[in-house]
């Protein structure tokens, strides 16, 4: 029986030596950078379409969404936008093994809006090792901006989760100057990055923290937490949560009848998380309770009955992603980024390079994406590459987001920290 | 002690002739990717050997490659020793953990074991997040990427590649002699009939534990190459998913020959890429439907699958399973499937 087997061997052994043979050749590398045609940009990104984090891969189906309107209009500077989106499953390696997939066989011009702090810091060294733009990650982690000196092809978009929980603090500081804090936190590094602004924030001020309970995204309730923090008597409570566990986190402060007043971190505000909380926990729940906005809410028909950004994006998504759920925050943010991307390849002209589109995207000034809440600017400078600043803080009240003050600029605190 | 046979050094020599040579024939991402494979192959081993063979269900070995992953990372990270330093002691870190565990495995059976072990695939994260100090926390840590040492014509990724393989070939070797003659006996007959076993003299609570630190060991090892190419180990790399995977992998792959992890780790490896090629919204539901498929029509994995096709061309007989202790594809289902 050795003997086909034997032949077979030898077979493989000629075949893989004649491939090898061929595979030697390498193609000479073409002067321009891969990903560009004089019809096509090629870009890269991953989501997780699976796994814990699978609501986030809206945002994927919104940026498509996006290119094939831009495509259809006949692209950006004549190229049609092409863009590869893969499912990493909020996983590290397997994000690490897609990108070198799309870089080295899908030659794509640059990744654009992969998803995760872990995800995007997996990946981070291998495309600033090949210069390979890592533009505009989904993510608020402050290390975007801060490092951008050792990861130069790396820029983040959204506002950081410090400046964020900055805001808050600043907002006690001038509505509570007595105020006792407590605070319901993620135990991880979402978590911890708005706990290091909540204390940057407060400065002086950091002993009215009464009490900080975390739990673990594993936990089934944080009911206990809210115990704790009620105990403590404290006035004002913080929450720093993903929505599920901020939703709880009213229901239970409300059934528990502790009446604190409630500063709600953005992620979790968007307006079908109120209503579910409001729906289980009754309107003192939620009534009073302040957050920031950034980007404007797809689910506030009335505010935005006649805004013409909203009128597209309701077009866009009736098109090209007619089953979706329009009121989902996640599309609209998707939609908003892509704007943001297109709009730098656009200004980066016909002549693209990946040297060009870093510097547009690290010089640019945004100022009609017809996404972002009105007034916000999307600005970025070569050493100040935190794209968005601004916020303004909002109150909810009975059914809606109602903004309150002015739109802030966390610019300057951010500038001055660094 | 029987000898391995001709048949199954032809086979071995030709993949390790294929492995040699797919650096200089497929993409370079490719290469990438079979890094991967060793490090799901050395990992499903394990599993090839404690589930398989001896009956013990873990569903938490991603816990014992956490444990390899990051020894080799906060050594490299924290005091700057290299990978090869690092393997190694993940293997022995891992392996001392597997032992400790498997005394704790010698009170429980079955689906009870199953979920303890999960419960330790649960945890892991959440440890590790725990411990910032030495671990990084949450954020992790990165890793310098490797590079082929100076006078070697390969890339940094061709050297894993081949460091990888290599060390996958070592463990393979090793638990292949490792399972032959008596030890192997031994671990399947407690799987059989534990009660006849002992009354034969076998000691359950030596095989057992035995075979608990073993697959921790590969497991640890597995860990190690797991992160290396990743570059970065985070409390997300090694999620209670992970574990699950690779119990996949090694049904899918199928259980019962050493030969399953190769398959497996291939599967595990390139299903979910697969998937998404076939339908993007929806990897997952494809990837369960790709499950279900195999799990009905190649009861004994892929492997099992592919030999009774090669048996039905041959016209011949699969010989009977129990005797062999060739720890290969040799005709042998071993696996509980094959008991009908």
């Amino acid at each position: 029986m050795t003997s086909p087997v034997r032949k077979a061997a030898i077979g493989i052994f000629a075949a893989a030596f004649a491939l090898a043979a061929t595979g030697s050749t390498i193609a000479p590398v073409s002067a321009a950078d891969p990903g560009v045609t004089d019809t096509e940009i090629v870009l890269g990104g991953t989501h997780p379409y699976s796994g814990p984090a699978s609501a986030y891969g809206n945002i994927g189906k919104g940026i498509g969404a996006y290119f094939s309107y831009v495509n259809d209009k006949g692209g950006v500077n004549g190229r049609k936008i092409k863009y590869i989106d893969k499912d990493d499953g909020y996983s590290p390696p397997q994000a690490v093994q897609l990108v070198h997939q799309m870089v080295e066989q899908d030659k794509v011009f640059a990744i654009f809006d992969t998803l995760g702090t872990a995800v995007n810091t997996a990946i981070r060294p291998y495309l600033n090792q090949n210069g390979v733009p890592q533009l505009f990650v989904a993510t608020g982690a402050s290390t975007w901006g801060h490092d951008y000196q050792k990861f130069p092809w790396t820029i983040g978009w959204q506002p950081d989760y410090q400046a964020e929980a900055a805001l808050y603090a600043q907002d006690i500081l001038l509505n509570h100057p007595k105020a006792k804090i407590g605070v319901l936190y993620q135990n991880d590094d979402y978590g911890e990055d708005y706990n290091v602004g909540l204390k940057r924030g407060l400065g002086k001020h950091q002993d009215q923290i009464v009490k900080m309970a975390s739990y673990e995204t594993t936990d089934p309730s944080v009911g206990s937490q809210i115990s704790t923090l009620k105990a403590s008597g404290a006035d004002v409570f913080l929450i720093f949560a993903t929505p599920k566990f901020a939703i709880q986190a009213m229901v239970i402060a409300a059934q528990q009848s502790w009446h604190p007043t409630i500063y709600l971190n953005n992620v979790s505000g968007a307006v079908p998380f109120m209503n579910a909380a409001a729906k289980a926990g009754g309107l003192s729940a939620v009534n009073g309770v302040i957050s920031t906005i950034y980007l404007k809410d797809p689910a506030n028909h009335a505010r935005y009955a006649g805004d013409a950004g909203m009128k597209l994006y309701n077009e866009i998504m009736t098109k090209y992603l007619p089953s979706a759920d329009k009121d989902d925050g996640n599309y609209l943010y998707g939609v908003s980024i892509a704007y943001t991307m297109c709009d730098v390849l656009k200004k980066a002209g016909k002549d693209l390079t990946r040297k060009k589109v870093m510097d547009i995207a690290t010089n640019l000034v945004e100022k009609d994406n017809p996404w972002a809440y009105p007034g916000v600017m999307i600005r970025t400078s070569p050493t100040f590459r935190y794209p968005i600043t601004q916020m303004i803080a909002a109150k909810w009240l009975a059914t809606d987001w109602s903004p309150t003050g002015l739109l802030v600029d966390t610019r300057a605190m951010t500038m001055a920290e660094k | 002690m029987p000898r391995p046979n001709a048949g199954l050094l032809t086979r071995v020599a030709i993949a390790v002739a294929v492995i040699a040579l797919l650096p200089w024939v497929v993409p370079s991402f490719l290469v990438f990717d079979l890094i991967y494979v060793a490090s799901y192959a050395i990992a499903i081993l394990g599993l090839i050997i404690l589930t398989g063979m001896n009956g013990q269900i873990s569903l938490g070995h991603g816990a014992f490659m956490a444990l390899g992953g990051y020894v080799v990372a906060v050594l490299a990270h924290s005091a700057g020793w290299p990978y090869w330093i690092g393997v190694p002691l993940a293997a022995i870190a891992s392996g001392v953990a597997g032992l400790l565990i498997g005394l704790v495995a010698l009170r429980l059976a079955g689906v009870y074991l199953a979920l303890a072990t999960f419960s330790l695939a649960v945890a892991t994260p959440s440890f590790l997040k725990h411990y910032k100090s030495i671990t990084g926390g949450f954020d992790g840590m990165s890793l310098q990427p490797v590079q082929a040492p100076a006078g070697v014509p390969l890339s940094g990724q061709q050297w894993l590649y081949y460091v990888a393989w290599a060390v996958a070939g070592v463990v393979f070797l090793l638990s292949a002699l490792l399972v032959r003659g008596q030890f192997g006996r031994a671990l399947r007959a407690l799987r059989d009939n534990p009660i006849a076993a002992v009354s034969f003299g076998v000691n359950p609570y030596f095989y057992k534990t035995a075979a608990f630190g073993w697959s921790a060991v590969l497991a640890g090892i597995a860990g190690g190459f797991y992160a290396i190419p990743t570059a970065y180990v985070s409390p997300d790399t090694f999620t209670s998913a992970l574990s699950i995977t690779l119990l996949i992998g090694a049904v899918l792959g199928g259980i019962s020959t050493f030969w399953g992890a190769l398959v497996g780790g291939i599967v595990v490896e390139f299903l979910p890429l697969v998937a998404q090629q076939i339908n993007a919204a929806a990897p997952s539901v494809v990837y369960g439907v790709a499950l279900i498929l195999v799990m009905m029509f190649l009861p004994d994995g892929i492997v099992g699958g592919l030999l009774r096709l090669t048996y039905r061309f041959r016209r011949a007989p699969p010989q009977p399973a129990l005797e062999s202790s060739t720890p290969s594809a040799a005709p042998v289902t071993v696996g509980p499937q094959s008991r009908e």
